[in-house]
């Protein structure tokens, strides 16, 4: 059984916010973000293959990593840690290189939850809506959605929101 | 990584149309099929030419579109543009499921790790 994704995309505000519960405990969690090889093995698109040239995920640490499409295309992404807090806290930045000055400040938070179970929390900040909705638009055009029963699922996004 | 401007600013009106509740309320309704103004006005407290103006709205989002046959003028909902929003969600929420899975798959590796 995979844990669900909670994600929302609020109208008229340019953030996302996600929420993600995992069956290992929080230093676990945590390490997975910390150490660059483990890095390498979730981070960023499967499409993709993620080079991550340096990643000190620490307070005032830089990360940077290149993803390289079939077409040999590179796209670069990087960004500083404000602050990071063993199993706790973190608060980056991130940059689409294709799209430079354009950043957007991300906090995570690590909460134990008790019998080896984390939960982690996404919030990101863009600096404008076109930039949010850009971001989340951008990327391979992949197929259109079937459509009515998305409808539903949007609908209820935006009625919470 | 490729944006069209055109597209941008359909999808930022289509977002900023649908951040008021009646609105939802209305696309709820023609999501079920075609209605008329008077059809639409039913379920809310509010007058035909607040109901008018809610569709003109929509309307120009590119959400919904109106026939021009007969005085009846039926509102339709226009599936595109809600495909196009639904889809940039959709692709959003698939990259992080599918990048929350592999950092499952890491947890369990390292779990197994620490067993030996």
């Amino acid at each position: 059984m995979t844990n669900p994704l909670k994600l929302s995309v609020p109208e008229g505000v340019p953030f996302i916010d996600w929420e993600r519960e995992f069956d290992a405990p929080v230093e676990a969690v945590f390490r997975a973000h910390q150490d660059p090889e483990l890095i390498t093995q979730w981070m960023g698109p499967a499409q993709y293959e993620t080079d991550v040239e340096v990643y000190d995920f620490r307070t005032g640490g830089r990360w940077r990593y290149v993803q390289r499409g079939d077409d040999g295309e590179e796209y670069g992404f990087n960004g500083v840690f404000h602050v990071v807090r063993d199993n706790e806290f973190a608060i980056q930045t991130f940059e689409f290189e294709g799209y430079p000055d354009v950043v957007s400040i991300e906090s995570l938070t690590f909460a134990d939850l008790g019998d080896g179970r984390t939960r982690v929390g996404g919030h990101s900040t863009y600096p404008s809506l076109e930039a949010r909705d850009g971001m989340a638009q951008s990327g391979m055009e992949s197929g259109m959605t079937e459509g009515y029963e998305r409808l539903d699922a949007l609908l209820a996004t935006t009625a919470k929101g | 990584m490729i944006i069209d401007p055109s597209a941008e600013d359909r999808l930022d009106r289509a977002f900023a149309a649908l951040a008021d509740p009646v609105r939802r309320g209305i696309i709820a309704r023609l999501s079920r099929g075609p209605a008329t103004v008077n059809e639409l006005a039913e379920p809310f407290e509010i007058t035909k030419q607040a109901v008018s103006k809610h569709i003109q709205v929509l309307e120009q989002a590119g959400l919904v579109t109106r026939s021009r046959d007969a005085q009846r003028r039926p509102v339709h909902l226009d599936p595109a543009q809600l495909e196009a929003m639904t889809a940039w969600i959709d692709r959003y929420r698939l990259q992080h499921e599918e990048q929350f899975r592999r950092l499952d798959a890491v947890l369990e590796d390292m779990k197994k790790e620490k067993r030996k």
